[in-house]
């Protein structure tokens, strides 16, 4: 995911030491000199996120990570970032919690991504990766939405992701100076108007219209760029909806329910915001069941339920603290909503 | 009368750096003079075109509003991250913040001290009035022993609240700072060398000798319930006690 982001034009990196996430910012030690970027190790994950501030402001892609208890600190930041239109990439490699938790996989990282987190009315695209090849990619989609729309973004990953290996293809690097021009960013008020980079509207009119702007802005996200994967969808009876690593242990579990004559399908929504509800909502009057699974006690189901309502049954099913469930788990579980 | 105006030379103006905005500080208040010493340095050493103002939260939080050059809120506390973070992706920025004793030297303790630490090529303007002003008047780490604030109405405690944290000291004894000095604006000659003081702190930051602050002791009559003229005084008499003016580091 580092190299991604280098190939993607990122240019600044801050970032804190924790676990499972340090292999991103040991590489950005030593990879973001040798490309001319800025590296720095921060006192904190609060000063990495408004260090990301700054760059972005002046016109650098920047890129922060962390895992879960250090994204949580972050979010203040973020925050700031949305309220001031800059863009950002941020890869959360969640580990167990809530608090201190574990440093195995988890997801319950997921409604502080996709519903906030931080105060205020602001939204953040999140990507979901279920592998490495899809961690590149999704990188580097990132650095392009965040640019075109001026959000941060979260690559939310976790730590199996974050500890694998995987052979990969990455992309080809891009030219920082080959970017589209940033005319907001600080560059030095030189032949023109200075340009301000704030999230402080003290008018109440004022805030409600840059609000109102933005939130269009939210609007025309979620009618262009939301992405998800159907597996085996066509014809099933019941689909699982599973992102992240959950999606990948799932596509087996697909194979093996096909192989026993259960039509299993598979739906891996890639943006968790924009959630793709049409598309489950659409699903929903071909199908019976709808089960969610998730490493969390059920925080993508909310969505899936808001999208469904009642035309399908919507179960799930969730494992907690680090576990995660095997094919044969997930099948098992299937099994128990086909009559 | 008619007087001829060809004649006169021009000694004095608004500095072209500035905008048109109004400050937003209350009447009396000694933030007005620093923003004009800084605006004038600006001035001075040609740098307008290339000056990032980092406004802090507090009383100047809408300080990019006030200058000709680019400008960035930061959230309270975090100015001196952002300004590391605007620095090292383009070191040709002269970059300074701007902030309060609460911004500085409370909720941005971490920021404030490490960069500084890390010998940040950026300019620190640390403006001490002892009291949280914007918010109306609360103990600030700065606060002197026996002040009354709102929140500590019958004066600070040290057993319960500490004493005033003298952040310059605390920062003196890292190797790389440049430049650290405290200064007072309760005459005319002090204001003099307040301005000389921040003219060489940006010095240090164009010659890339890296991280300078300047404390500058000011009053705040609004929420010290004075007259202007008697929280001048009182800067004058009490405040220099608990702060002694003068520089603390010059690596220059």
């Amino acid at each position: 995911m580092a190299e991604a982001a280098i190939c993607a034009g990122c240019r600044a990196y801050f970032g804190y030491p924790i676990t499972p996430q340090n292999e991103l910012l040991e590489y950005m030690s030593a990879r973001m000199p040798a490309v001319g970027g800025a590296f720095v190790q921060a006192e904190s994950e609060v000063a990495a996120i408004n260090m990301c501030y700054g760059a972005s402001a002046a016109g650098v892609r920047t890129m922060t990570s962390s895992s879960s208890p250090g994204i949580s600190l972050k979010m203040e930041g973020i925050s700031y970032l949305a309220a001031a239109d800059l863009p950002c990439v941020v890869v959360n490699v969640a580990r167990g919690g809530p608090g201190l938790g574990n440093i195995a996989p988890c997801q319950g990282d997921y409604f502080q991504a996709t519903k906030g987190g931080g105060h205020g009315d602001y939204r953040m695209i999140v990507l979901g990766p279920a592998t490495i090849a899809e961690a590149i990619e999704l990188v580097t989609l990132g650095f392009d939405l965040a640019d075109k729309y001026r959000v941060a973004v979260m690559v939310l990953s976790d730590g199996m992701l974050g500890q694998m290996m995987e052979p990969v293809v990455l992309p080809e690097p891009v030219d920082p100076a080959s970017l589209p021009t940033k005319p907001w960013a600080l560059t030095g008020a030189k032949g023109r108007h200075p340009n301000a980079v704030t999230s402080f509207a003290m008018d109440p009119v004022d805030l409600n219209r840059i609000n109102t702007q933005r939130q269009g802005r939210y609007r025309q996200i979620e009618e262009k760029e939301t992405r998800y994967r159907e597996t085996e969808t066509s014809d099933a009876t019941i689909v699982i909806v599973a992102y992240g690593t959950v999606a990948r242990i799932a596509r087996t579990t697909v194979k093996m329910a096909r192989s026993q004559g259960i039509k299993l399908g598979l739906v891996q929504p890639i943006t968790l915001w924009p959630f793709p509800s049409a598309a489950l909502r659409s699903l929903s009057s071909r199908v019976n069941t709808i089960l969610t699974v998730e490493l969390s006690a059920g925080q993508m189901v909310e969505d899936v339920r808001l999208a469904v309502g009642d035309r399908a049954k919507t179960p799930f099913y969730g494992q907690l603290g680090g576990l995660v469930p095997t094919p044969m788990d997930i099948l098992n579980e299937v099994k128990r909503h086909v009559s | 009368m008619s007087v001829n105006t060809d004649d006169m030379v021009r000694v004095f103006e608004r500095p072209r750096c500035l905008t048109d905005a109004q400050f937003t500080y209350c009447p009396g208040c000694q933030h007005g003079i620093v923003t004009r010493i800084i605006a004038q340095t600006i001035d001075e050493l040609g740098i307008q075109e290339r000056t990032v103002v980092v406004a802090p939260v507090g009383c100047s939080v809408s300080m990019y509003e006030w200058f000709r050059c680019d400008g960035i809120q930061a959230a309270h506390g975090r100015a001196c991250a952002v300004a590391t973070g605007i620095k090292r992706v383009n070191p040709n920025l002269i970059v300074f913040t701007y902030q309060g004793d609460g911004d500085l030297a409370a909720i941005g303790t971490a920021e404030s001290i490490h960069a500084a630490n890390r010998g940040e090529n950026i300019t620190v303007i640390f403006i001490n009035n002892q009291i949280y002003g914007m918010t109306g008047g609360q103990m600030a780490p700065t606060t002197l022993i026996g002040q009354r604030a709102t929140s500590c109405p019958d004066g600070r405690r040290a057993q319960v609240a500490g004493y005033p944290i003298h952040f310059a000291e605390m920062i003196a004894q890292l190797e790389a700072p440049v430049y650290i000095t405290r200064h007072a604006l309760y005459d005319q000659k002090r204001i003099m060398a307040a301005s000389r003081a921040i003219k060489k702190a940006f010095q240090c930051q164009i010659e890339g000798k890296g991280y300078s602050l300047v404390e500058i002791l000011t009053n705040c009559p609004t929420n010290w319930h004075m007259s202007p003229i008697d929280s001048n005084s009182h800067l004058m008499n009490e405040v220099v006690k608990a702060f002694p003016l003068g520089d603390l580091v010059d690596r220059s």
